[in-house]
């Protein structure tokens, strides 16, 4: 076990506490940057996939994990960051003012959501931000003039410094990297300087926050503009991963999945943010893979226990059957999302946590060190 | 024209005065303490100061400015600084992040050069945590620095409060119930830290008591409330003695 010996008020404020944040960030930096010239082209796409969800995972613990102010709207806001993309592309405007502008516009809009966030709380706001993603969904599939409505939009491919970069291209996965990268270093930034310890008040005790003379409308604005904004950027990126866009790609689902992967990942680390992304992005070939071979490999199980052939091919076809029905990848999430609040409500991230600090104290770990401890009751009367 | 002034200071809910024309007047360095039965509206008089709640009608005065109109998060900036009855702490922060947003009300810099971290921002991180230091060895929070509130005794919780209250290095401290939970020995250095307070930050001291011991140690004058109105104000041994104070607490 490591003993950090302090000697200069630096040593609380730096990045990497000790030589060996370093090595092991070092050494995760260098295998991201070989891997397109490693991994298999489909291995790579879901990298892609695993930045941009991870991004807006990233956005979603500024406003949900650090602020506390629970958001189900993000499709929406990814949905205005690709459309203000797509739509500034027809008039051929170079990507980086468009992926500026993407940023800025859902920055904006995701300020003026937050302004009636301010008289809400919990489930209430989670309501609202419902709504605002419908209404966007609506607009998209309606404002025909613009978004071209229920048939989508063709994005064209993406153009840096003069040269066309493929969505498949080691380019666009290192832009979608540096993207990442950016944003989790701007948001440890801001989580170490006032504006962060302020989010985080808000989220505790707003009435403290505010007797300490944190102005707590314009923090959590500031927080859903940011948020957005990040938001916003992933979105440009999404499109042109998927060089087509329509509303329907931008519905409720993918707002809870992005809610996945923060309570999944863990909602009080933006580690948390890039483990849940690799979750939601690994589990979708995952369920596929079940889909397609489980009613096999179960009847084949059935028949070496001793069912007849007919009784095997009986029991293949309704576990195919049930497999193909309409919402079960929605149950399935659902499912997810009990099981992770109610036996690990620190996500992953918290689960390698306690699996690290079991190996340093090996064999003095103790079970009890993470049962949850009693929270003293707040005063709930000054809200 | 005194330092801080509240001027028949009043709160209705509805058909009930929680504080009834209440003024009184605090001297700059002083330690003043309100008692009370329960529901006396000691507390309320500390809500409508930081402004929580929004007094019916009154006036409030520092340092000869009216703050009756400010919004809640410029009384901290003004040099007020509080704490809650209940302890009101960032739960889930460690300590350290607890006090550094007793910071809040000095930090100057911009959400952009946040971002990038500028060497500003830096130097003034350093600055803010030399000051949380300074309160952290005054009230001998060291052993707990880096700890999160969530696993932390009630009495080192009062005194963290207090701690966070100190780092916005207030003119006036409202301290509301200072010695609740607290057993007799954490009473006494509480006592003791009330008076260097005053003695070596020239912090000028509002508080809400219960425990008598504690208020003739360290308060140069009390006021005693019932119903919302002010029974008696004077040195703590005459506001004792005050046959409507005794009658408010025996009901004789």
């Amino acid at each position: 076990m490591r003993f950090l010996f302090k000697t200069d008020y630096e040593d609380d404020i730096r990045l990497f506490p000790h030589s060996g944040y370093v090595v092991s960030y070092g050494s995760l930096f260098a295998v991201l940057l070989v891997a397109p010239y490693v991994l298999s082209s489909y291995l790579m796409s879901q990298l892609v996939f695993v930045c941009i969800y991870a991004t807006v995972g990233v956005a979603l613990l500024i406003l949900t994990g650090f602020t506390g102010q629970a958001s189900l709207g993000h499709a929406a806001f990814l949905a205005i960051g690709a459309y203000t993309a797509v739509y500034l592309q027809q008039f051929n405007v170079p990507f980086p003012v468009y992926f500026l502008a993407a940023g800025l516009l859902t920055g904006v809009i995701g300020a003026l959501v937050g302004f009636p966030a301010l008289r809400l709380q919990g489930i209430y706001l989670v309501i609202a931000t419902i709504s605002f993603a419908f209404i966007v969904e609506e607009i998209l599939a309606r404002w025909e003039s613009v978004t071209n409505g229920n048939e989508g939009m063709r994005v064209k491919a993406l153009s840096l410094f003069g040269t066309a970069v493929s969505r498949d291209s080691p380019a666009f996965y290192f832009l979608c990297l540096a993207v990442l990268v950016l944003t989790i270093v701007g948001t440890l930034n801001l989580l170490r300087s006032p504006t962060g310890r302020a989010f985080v008040a808000i989220r505790d005790s707003e009435t403290a926050a505010r007797s300490m003379g944190v102005n707590v409308a314009l923090y959590k604005v500031k927080s859903f503009a940011i948020s957005a904004a990040i938001t916003g950027f992933a979105g440009v990126l999404f499109a042109h991963k998927l060089s087509f866009i329509s509303p329907e790609m931008f519905t409720l689902q993918l707002s809870i999945e992005f809610i996945i992967v923060i309570l999944i990942g863990g909602t009080f680390s933006l580690h948390g943010a890039v483990l849940g992304a690799i979750f939601i992005v690994m589990i979708d070939p995952f369920l596929t893979y079940l889909k397609d071979d489980m009613p096999g490999i179960i009847a084949g199980v059935a028949a070496t226990l001793g069912a007849g052939k007919e009784r095997a091919a009986h029991i293949q076809d309704g576990i195919a059957a049930f497999a193909s029905l309409n919402g079960l990848k929605g149950a399935i999430y659902g499912v997810i999302i009990v099981l992770f609040v109610l036996f690990e409500p620190l996500g992953l991230y918290g689960r390698w946590l306690k699996i690290k600090l079991f190996f340093q104290l090996f064999p003095l770990y103790k079970r009890a060190t993470f049962k949850r401890q009693k929270i003293y009751v707040k005063s709930e009367r000054n809200r | 024209m005194s330092y801080f002034r509240a001027e028949n200071l009043s709160l209705r809910f509805g058909g009930l005065k929680a504080v009834d024309a209440v003024s009184f007047a605090v001297e700059k360095g002083e330690i003043l303490s309100i008692i009370g039965p329960n529901g006396a509206g000691k507390s309320s008089i500390f809500n409508l100061i930081s402004r929580i709640y929004r007094p019916t009608s009154g006036r409030i005065f520092f340092e000869d400015q009216d703050i009756t109109e400010e919004p809640p998060y410029d009384i901290a900036r003004l040099g007020i600084a509080r704490t809650f009855q209940n302890i009101e702490l960032f739960e889930n922060a460690t300590v350290l992040s607890n006090l550094l947003v007793g910071r809040h009300r000095h930090s100057t810099t911009q959400l952009w050069q946040e971002l990038l971290f500028l060497p500003s921002v830096r130097a003034n991180e350093k600055v803010h945590r030399r000051r949380v230091e300074q309160v952290i060895e005054f009230l001998d929070l060291e052993a707990y620095r880096d700890k999160p509130i969530s696993g932390l005794p009630y009495g080192v919780r009062k005194v963290i409060e207090l701690a966070r209250a100190l780092c916005s290095e207030p003119k006036l401290i409202l301290l509301d119930e200072p010695s609740s939970g607290l057993n007799v020995e954490e009473t006494d250095d509480m006592s003791f830290w009330i008076r260097d307070m005053r003695r070596e930050l020239g912090v000028t001291v509002l508080m809400v008591e219960h425990d008598m011991s504690l208020v003739n140690r360290v308060s140069d004058r009390v006021i005693a409330l019932n119903y919302g109105r002010v029974l008696a104000m004077g040195s703590p041994a005459e506001v004792q003695q005050h046959p409507d104070v005794v009658a408010a607490y025996l009901g004789a």
